[in-house]
């Protein structure tokens, strides 16, 4: 139908040999259809003062109160930050962070007090935050083999081209390889509450369920299965060069072990933004009411991972979530100031509504 | 399948590469697209000839020698073969650009220092284009295999040697220089040399529609002087040779020679040669000899696809590609510096994998990286979309019922497919007049002869009421006092029936009453008969009475106005007609028989010998010598008759009216004898008045009477060209009918005398350099040859000249000049179109002489073309004036509101037309062009100097006219356009030609400037198209030519835009135009709805495209400043690369096929409107940066809040960027809301369909892919993002905040600018119903002058605005 118009002779160098009178009974009057003759009801936003104004207002409304909730929400989340770099001579951590080796045998730890000004209720989160490293670096977030993450036999021995040049090391795979897997965050942060009384509690830290459900149980396989002797399936390869321990000697759970533990999961998923914190534990089952009491606290880390030769930081974070995730007065702000403008902008377009609006109509009126 | 085919083409073009695209590409396919290669090189090289020996003949060793280069006649017209098709295909493709930078990057991916994303998602763009496209050639190039397949396998019957007969064979099968034997409605297989026809005559009819839609048959001759001609064809025998020009591909030539054994050359042109897949019609048998098969016919040679335009909305498109272009070098330089200086300041960061690269290397890489990151920038796929939605516009345009025509039951056709946006930008409209303005139905309305004008009331009076009532027609026609002396006259037997009907005045003998009854019947039957107005005239009474006169030499006349018929008169009147009747190439068919198969020749009632005689008797002792026995009741004996008549007295005398043709120089003589004729007959003038009056009562009773069904083979005529049907048609009106024609006789009727076996000596077609036809004929009576000439009065008036002798004689020929020109000029007034009738009386040796040279030139291989030109000019010289006549040609409906319309919407209309300059003028007037308040300026000189004289001349009045406008303008307040008050030029043909020189023609168009309109009379085809290029190319505007006829076509071509008006002369205008329309009105709405709808759809597409690519792209340029410039993006790559091609492809799509900014209505009404599209005022590159600096906002907008959101938390880099792909998505449609102007449930459909699919597709592609896609795997991002609050927090912030400026913007401008052209829409809404309300006054009051269709009196409309002028 479309193309009836168009000859088709001109097309490729056939000539019709149609007899005359061929199609000629058909008649070639179009349809008279809405859609053919562009006569399709329609809506035709005629975007004016008029009849943009209510949408100004009603988004003022409805953007200011979420903001309020938002910041308020926002506000009710606790958070503590503690920076443990070591950069500053006072800091206590300043000497670890001086004679770094990602091999040195002696670990270097160090301790560092610090006092919570309110409680913690509820499910406390303690997270490691690093600054100035670039996780979304485009070549580092290549680097890694999913497929030998997800436990396949070959992968593992035979890493992908990507994991280069973190594949193999003294002639065997590297397993994980890569370079996410090589620089994976290993101090090891401990938390303990001095009580008033002067005893020193260590505050148990979950190292579970800190990883995507989706993740530890879809994503991440250890080859050979779940019950497989991790030490043998490993046989044959090696461990990435940065690290202390294979990878089958993560953890001695046996479900936290390998490529499914959570702390290896977590650091896997490559941060977004150069400065980033990733959960490390969780404190759920404190035996403690609050979970996280006001008072003083230290926090003992065992200092391995460098950063300073990238002049990055090391953080500990310890905070609180809510439905909207965590402290965040952003979005809150966002809100109120959108809301605002938008109500803002309503009133000046019923101003200016009000002034050509009745000029138009005077005019319409005069015809 | 046909939509396929389409798309087919599309694409094809698609993949044309852009250097094949011209701004039309070479208009094959025409017969006569070489119109201006023959004027400015006639002389083609054709260098090697063709020698074609039959292939069974006897001459087996030259066949085979010659004929071995020779193609056969299998055609393939396919581009592949199986093995070929993939290497080809891809070549093919890969001459594109866009594919090149696809593949660029597809290549550059493979380089691991930059690759960005995995190796084959960077190929998914490339081979889902090349896939596509690979697959509709592949199914194009299969379709035309069959179709080849089915053509070669054609059968047809052709000579074999071996068996002496004629075998079937397939098409294929045929080679160069077999015998070919075909029936009727067969098509012909190859070019062949018509060597036999089963018609006695040697003629065959063929059609050629299928090569050029034209369906008039063409008549082919055979070969001339062939030995066996006639006799039955002995082909073993064929010893011939034939010479001729090579292969070519031009339809309307064909020359060269054949050689008979004994050494005789026979000249071979066009008329001899039957064209590949032409039709046999009416014609039972030929056989041709094949001289050019397969590839080599004309027809395939002249094989072209549909025009490629490029618009000028591309060209301006084209620099915005650019600007992406630089855009993204500029997007790219930066983080390849970023990423350089930070590499500088980083020492030994355990993320980096590769230390070792130098930072200014790395940055170098990084350079490329983005490139392949921000590929979409370069929105390669909005070239590919602006295809699809040109196709979309073409097809509502093809839909429109306003642009249908119910009577021709025709569509408008678009040929050129992708220049619709151009239809909204037209700034000069160049119109032929012709068929094009009018109906191209022409009428015959008046004439003059012999200086004596012939008003033709009657006539007039009858196209007035035409259309309102038919039934009138017929009646009114029975007031015309034509008798008819048929049923005693009339031989029925030998059916020459018309030629019976003799003119006369009746008497009131009963015996001649049934007569009377007869021509009354026929009357009613003609005009019963002939639909057509054109065939129906009423001839003029006075015109009838004279010839009556001629007849009946006992009359005396009484009537004293119309003066005294003298014999000369009365010779010119008969010479005129017969000169009407054959000085043309109209081809003759009656219903009742087959088609244009000439009727017998019939003998005349009379043998020639003795009418001769007669005829002779008759000269020398005209009417008053004869003294005849009356011998009735025998109708076979004209003579007999005659005399009896004129015994009587009472009775017609049906005077045969070519008695005096034969002899112009006895001119002198009759003239002194009918001096004794008139005193003769003057006595029964009166009665003759008398009678007709009384006939009027008695007609009205027995005009049904049902005897005499002579007229049963009623004639109909097919012209070339519809002025030359009305003159046949006036011709038969005065029963002066052609019955028939073959190639060397014409068969006409005379009145009283019957058909007449005219020798045809020659015809010099009609060409649009010397502007007229001629015949010559040796005639039937006289046995004289004569020459009628038939053409433009200028020419005419030129070649016309007072014969030397008796003074008396110089002074007669002085006043017909004289009166005749007088009536030149009123017809031209009256908007008629006129033609001069001469003709001319060659003395035997002088005819040798020039048929010497004549013959040459036929024959002449070489310069074929100039030397007929040539020996045509020497033989029309020292013509006679007959006369002339004026030939109506109504206005189209609407003609006059279009043309307003245009100019209301500010486009500047030009008329050019071959026309008369007052015919030109009163046109205009009727039309509107022209207001009666218009100033004039006529340009018309002689020599070049007085035209660079006029036109400076006229530039000062324009100018000094200009001022008395503006300060009278100063208080009326008003624009000068609306005003009516403006300039008008009107230029001659040759004021053009010196006006079109490179010295002058700065000035030209500085004055046409500023003319409201320009009207270019008596300007040729190449005056047309060189004046739609000079202003194109000078002012550098948007031209649109529109034409009808063959002499349209080079300005069709050259213009812009290309508008055919399919109408009554042929197909060529249609062929070589964008887009083919049945009526001028139809433009209105083409242009003021379609090409604004389509200009301002296409425009804001492509700014919506622009804005998408920017926007998105912007989104991973700005992850780059936190990603240390390394081109890592946020977003699996999968969903990166659909974005564009899937998840937000078809809204715009939509957008820019759908949308409608102003209603239909409104534009028709408005035209005003159109101006905004026409100085393209949507797409400015101010809106341009506009566009793309809302879209650095968005994106801006788009990435920052979740960056904000989500900054320092522990989210991962997909979860990152999922809400901002979400987000970008919603944006991108929401914005295309905003920007629509209409919605409709299509719309929302396609913007529901794209969001859902989005979600749909990332939302599994998030649950199935396990170890897919590194390193961007999404396994359970998006599900984990989107079961949180915050993602969707998130997202109606951006979105909201993103938006509102567009939003504000649209509501402001919409309420403050309250776009000038809806303000200004208000204000005309008053204007025009002011100016309604005043033509519906008019109206009222002139409405009968109102139905003359030209008028000829505008009354003055505006009265105020003329004294502005003043």
């Amino acid at each position: 139908m479309m193309a009836s118009s168009y000859n088709a002779k001109d097309e490729d160098g056939h000539i019709t040999v149609s007899g005359p009178g061929g199609g000629a009974l058909r008649s070639k009057k179009p349809e008279n259809t809405a859609f053919k003759q562009q006569r399709l009801p329609a809506w035709q936003p005629i975007l004016t003062a008029g009849t943009v104004l209510p949408a100004f207002f009603i988004i003022g409304l409805i953007f200011i109160p979420i903001g309020i909730g938002l910041y308020v929400t926002s506000n009710n989340i606790k958070e503590f930050e503690i920076d443990y770099t070591g950069v500053d001579m006072s800091s206590p951590c300043f000497n670890c962070s001086q004679n770094y080796s990602w091999n040195s045998t002696k670990p270097c730890t160090c301790t560092i007090p610090f006092y919570l000004e309110q409680p913690y209720e509820g499910n406390v989160y303690m997270y490691y935050g690093l600054s100035n490293f670039y996780q979304n670096h485009r070549r580092y977030v290549k680097s890694r083999d999913d497929s030998q993450l997800h436990g396949d036999m070959d992968s593992l021995l035979k890493p992908s081209k990507e994991c280069e040049p973190y594949a193999m090391h003294d002639n065997k795979p590297i397993a994980p390889c890569g370079a996410i897997a090589n620089s994976m965050f290993n101090d090891t942060l401990e938390l303990f509450y001095n009580d008033p009384n002067g005893t020193k509690v260590q505050i148990s830290l979950a190292n579970t369920g800190i990883a995507w459900f989706t993740d530890k149980y879809v994503k991440f396989k250890n080859p050979g299965g779940d019950n497989a002797n991790l030490t043998a399936v490993f046989q044959g390869t090696t461990k990435p060069v940065n690290w202390r321990k294979p990878v089958y000697e993560l953890d001695k759970n046996a479900s936290n072990n390998g490529f499914i533990n959570e702390d290896f999961i977590v650091w896997m998923r490559t941060a977004a933004l150069p400065t980033f914190r990733k959960l490390y534990r969780t404190i759920k089952d404190s035996k403690m009411v609050p979970t996280l009491p006001r008072g003083n606290y230290t926090l003992e880390v065992v200092y391995n991972y460098p950063v300073r030769s990238f002049e990055g930081r090391k953080r500990m974070i310890l905070s609180t979530i809510s439905w909207m995730g965590g402290k965040n007065p952003f979005l809150g702000i966002a809100y109120i100031t959108v809301g605002s403008v938008c109500f803002f902008l309503g009133v000046i377009l019923l101003v200016i509504h009000h002034k050509c609006g009745n000029r138009n109509n005077s005019t319409d009126i005069s015809n | 399948m046909e939509r396929l085919h389409w798309v087919q083409h599309r694409c094809r073009q698609l993949l044309a590469g852009d250097s094949e695209r011209g701004w039309y590409s070479a208009p094959n396919g025409l017969p006569n697209k070489n119109f201006l290669d023959r004027h400015s090189s006639p002389q083609r090289v054709s260098g090697k000839r063709r020698t074609v020996f039959a292939r069974h003949g006897p001459h087996q060793q030259e066949y085979e020698a010659a004929s071995k280069k020779y193609k056969g006649n299998a055609i393939r017209t396919t581009k592949y073969s199986l093995l070929t098709f993939l290497p080809m295909n891809l070549f093919q493709q890969f001459h594109r650009a866009a594919n090149l930078y696809f593949l660029f990057l597809a290549l550059l991916n493979w380089v691991p220092v930059v690759e960005a994303f995995q190796k084959e998602i960077t190929m998914i763009p490339l081979v889902v284009v090349l896939t596509v496209i690979a697959i509709k050639d592949a199914l194009e190039d299969y379709r035309r295999y069959l179709f080849d397949k089915k053509v070669n396998n054609n059968v047809v019957r052709v000579f074999c040697s071996k068996q002496k007969t004629y075998v079937q064979k397939c098409w294929k099968d045929v080679q160069v220089g077999d015998f070919v034997r075909l029936s009727s409605n067969e098509i012909i297989p190859a070019d062949l040399l018509l060597l036999y026809s089963s018609d006695p005559r040697g003629v065959c009819y063929i059609e050629t529609s299928n090569l050029d839609g034209e369906t008039n048959l063409k008549q082919r001759q055979v070969v001339s002087d062939l030995p066996f001609q006639g006799a039955e064809l002995t082909l073993e025998n064929f010893r011939s040779r034939i010479e001729c020009e090579n292969p070519n591909n031009d339809l309307s030539r064909f020359r060269g020679y054949m050689e008979h054994p004994n050494g005789v050359r026979v000249g071979l042109h066009n008329s001899n040669l039957l064209l590949r897949s032409c039709t046999i019609r009416n014609t039972e048998t030929v056989v041709g000899i094949v001289v050019y098969a397969g590839h080599e016919t004309k027809a395939m040679m002249n094989n072209s696809g549909p025009r490629y335009k490029r618009s000028q909305l591309e060209k301006r498109l084209n620099t915005d590609v650019l600007w992406c272009v630089v855009l993204l070098i500029v997007m790219c330089l930066t983080a390849a510096v970023g990423h350089g200086l930070w590499m500088k300041n980083l020492k030994d960061p355990i993320f980096q994998v590769d230390g070792e690269t130098s930072p200014a290397l790395a940055g170098f890489y990084v350079f490329w990286t983005m490139i392949i990151v921000l590929q979409v920038l370069i929105p390669i796929s909005l070239y590919v979309s602006i295809e699809i939605v040109k196709l979309g516009q073409i097809y509502f345009i093809h839909n429109d019922l306003a642009l249908y025509n119910e009577q021709l039951d025709s569509r408008i056709q678009c040929r050129a497919l992708n220049i619709t946006e151009d239809l909204g930008q037209i700034q000069y409209l160049f119109s032929d007049k012709t068929g094009t303005l009018t109906e191209n139905k022409m009428v015959f309305r008046r004439c003059s002869i012999f200086g004596v004008e012939y008003p033709h009331e009657e006539n007039a009076r009858r196209l007035e009421v035409y259309e309102a009532e038919k039934t009138e027609a017929g009646g009114r026609s029975v007031t015309l006092k034509s008798g008819c002396s048929g049923k005693s006259l009339s031989c029925r037997s030998l059916s020459c029936n018309r030629s019976s009907v003799s003119l006369h005045t009746l008497t009131d003998e009963a015996e001649e009453e049934e007569e009377d009854q007869l021509t009354n019947h026929i009357q009613r039957k003609t005009s019963a008969f002939c639909s057509r107005v054109a065939r129906e005239v009423v001839p003029d009474p006075m015109l009838v009475r004279k010839l009556n006169w001629l007849r009946s030499p006992v009359l005396t006349l009484s009537d004293g106005s119309s003066g005294t018929p003298s014999s000369l008169e009365l010779t010119y009147i008969t010479d005129f007609f017969l000169a009407l009747a054959m000085c043309n190439s109209v081809v003759v068919s009656s219903p009742s028989q087959p088609r244009h198969q000439v009727p017998e020749a019939r003998t005349p009632l009379k043998s020639l010998e003795e009418i001769k005689l007669m005829f002779q008797r008759f000269s020398f002792s005209p009417f008053s010598t004869l003294s005849p026995p009356q011998i009735r009741g025998s109708p076979h004996s004209f003579t007999s008759r005659l005399f009896a008549r004129g015994k009587t007295g009472s009775f017609t005398f049906p005077t045969p009216p070519d008695n005096t043709t034969g002899r112009s120089e006895p001119g002198l003589e009759d003239q002194l004898e009918t001096s004794k004729l008139d005193s003769l007959s003057r006595a029964e003038g009166k009665d003759a008045g008398g009678m007709e009056e009384r006939e009027d009562g008695t007609t009205e009773n027995t005009k049904m009477s049902p005897d005499e069904r002579d007229y049963d083979d009623e004639l109909l005529y097919e012209a070339e060209s519809p002025d030359e049907a009305a003159l046949v048609h006036a011709a038969q009106a005065y029963r002066c009918t052609l019955r028939g024609r073959s190639a060397e006789s014409l068969l006409v009727d005379l009145p009283g005398i019957g058909s007449l076996v005219v020798q045809l000596l020659h015809i010099l077609p009609f060409d649009s350099n010397r502007k007229r036809m001629s015949v010559v004929i040796r005639h039937p009576l006289s046995g004289q040859v004569v020459v009628y000439t038939k053409g433009a009065d200028s020419v005419i008036m030129d070649l016309t000249e007072t014969p030397k002798g008796a003074d008396h004689a110089q002074e007669i020929y002085g006043h017909i000049r004289e009166q005749t020109q007088k009536h030149l000029d009123s017809y031209a007034r009256d908007g008629l179109r006129t033609l001069c009738i001469a003709k001319k009386v060659l003395e035997e040796e002088e005819y040798e002489v020039w048929l010497k040279r004549q013959l040459l030139a036929e024959s002449s291989i070489e310069n074929r073309e100039e030397l007929l030109l040539e020996s045509a000019q020497r033989l029309e010289t020292h013509l006679t004036l007959l006369g002339t006549t004026g030939i109506l040609d109504r206005l189209q409906e609407e003609v006059p509101e279009t043309i307003e319309a245009l100019q209301r919407a500010g486009i500047k209309v030009w008329v050019l037309t071959g026309d008369k300059k007052e015919t030109a003028i009163n046109i205009a007037y009727a039309c509107k062009l022209l207001r009666p308040n218009d100033q004039l300026l006529t340009a018309s000189c002689g020599s070049k100097e007085a035209c660079a004289a006029l036109l400076q001349q006229l530039r000062l009045e324009v100018q000094h006219g200009e001022d008395s406008l503006t300060t009278g303008a100063g208080n009326h307040g008003k624009s000068s356009s609306d005003c009516g008050t403006g300039f008008v030029l009107v230029t001659d043909g040759c004021t053009l030609d010196w006006a079109l020189q490179e010295d002058l023609k700065n000035d030209f168009v500085v004055l046409s400037c500023k003319c409201k309109a320009v009207i270019c009379c008596r300007s040729t085809p190449l005056q047309k198209s060189q004046v739609v290029q000079l202003i194109r190319d000078q002012l550098g505007v948007m031209a649109l030519a529109v034409g009808d006829g063959a002499n349209d076509v080079s300005m069709i071509q050259v213009a812009d835009v290309g508008i055919g008006i399919s109408g009554q002369e042929g197909m060529q205008a249609v062929m070589s135009s964008d887009f083919a329309v049945s009526r001028f009105k139809h433009l209105r709405k083409l242009l003021l709805v379609h090409g604004r709808w389509c200009y301002s759809r296409l425009a804001n597409m492509i700014l919506y495209f622009i804005y998408k690519n920017v926007m998105y792209v912007n989104l991973l340029f700005w992850y780059q400043f936190f990603c240390g410039f390394s081109g890592s993006v946020m977003t699996n790559s999968w969903v990166l690369i659909f974005f564009n091609l899937l998840f937000t492809s078809v809204p715009p799509l939509i957008y820019g096929v759908l949308d409608r900014d102003t209603p239909a209505d409104t534009l028709m009404e408005l035209p005003e409107l159109y101006q905004d599209t026409q100085s393209s005022k949507v797409y400015i590159p101010s809106m341009f940066w506009f566009t793309v600096l809302d879209a650095f906002y968005q994106s801006l907008v788009c990435f920052f809040v979740p960056y904000f959101a989500y900054a320092g938390s522990d989210v991962g880099d997909l979860s990152f960027g999922s809400p901002i792909n979400a987000s970008a998505l919603l944006i991108i449609l929401l914005h295309q809301v905003i920007e629509s102007h209409t919605l409709t449930w299509i719309h929302v459909l396609v913007l529901v369909f794209s969001s859902s699919f989005y979600f749909g597709f990332v939302l599994l592609f998030s649950v199935i892919c396990v170890t897919c896609s590194p390193p961007t795997n999404p396994l359970g991002v998006e599900t984990l993002q989107m079961s949180q609050p915050l993602f969707y927090i998130v997202c109606a912030l951006t979105t909201v905040t993103a938006l509102l400026p567009r939003l504000l913007f649209r509501a402001l401008h919409n309420t403050l600018h309250s776009s000038a052209a809806l303000k200004s829409a208000q204000m005309d809404k008053e204007d025009s119903e002011r100016y309604r309300r005043r033509m519906q006054c008019w109206n009222l009051k002139h409405s009968p002058a109102n139905r003359v269709p030209v008028c000829v009196d505008n009354p003055d409309l505006e009265p105020n605005s003329a004294s502005v002028m003043s």
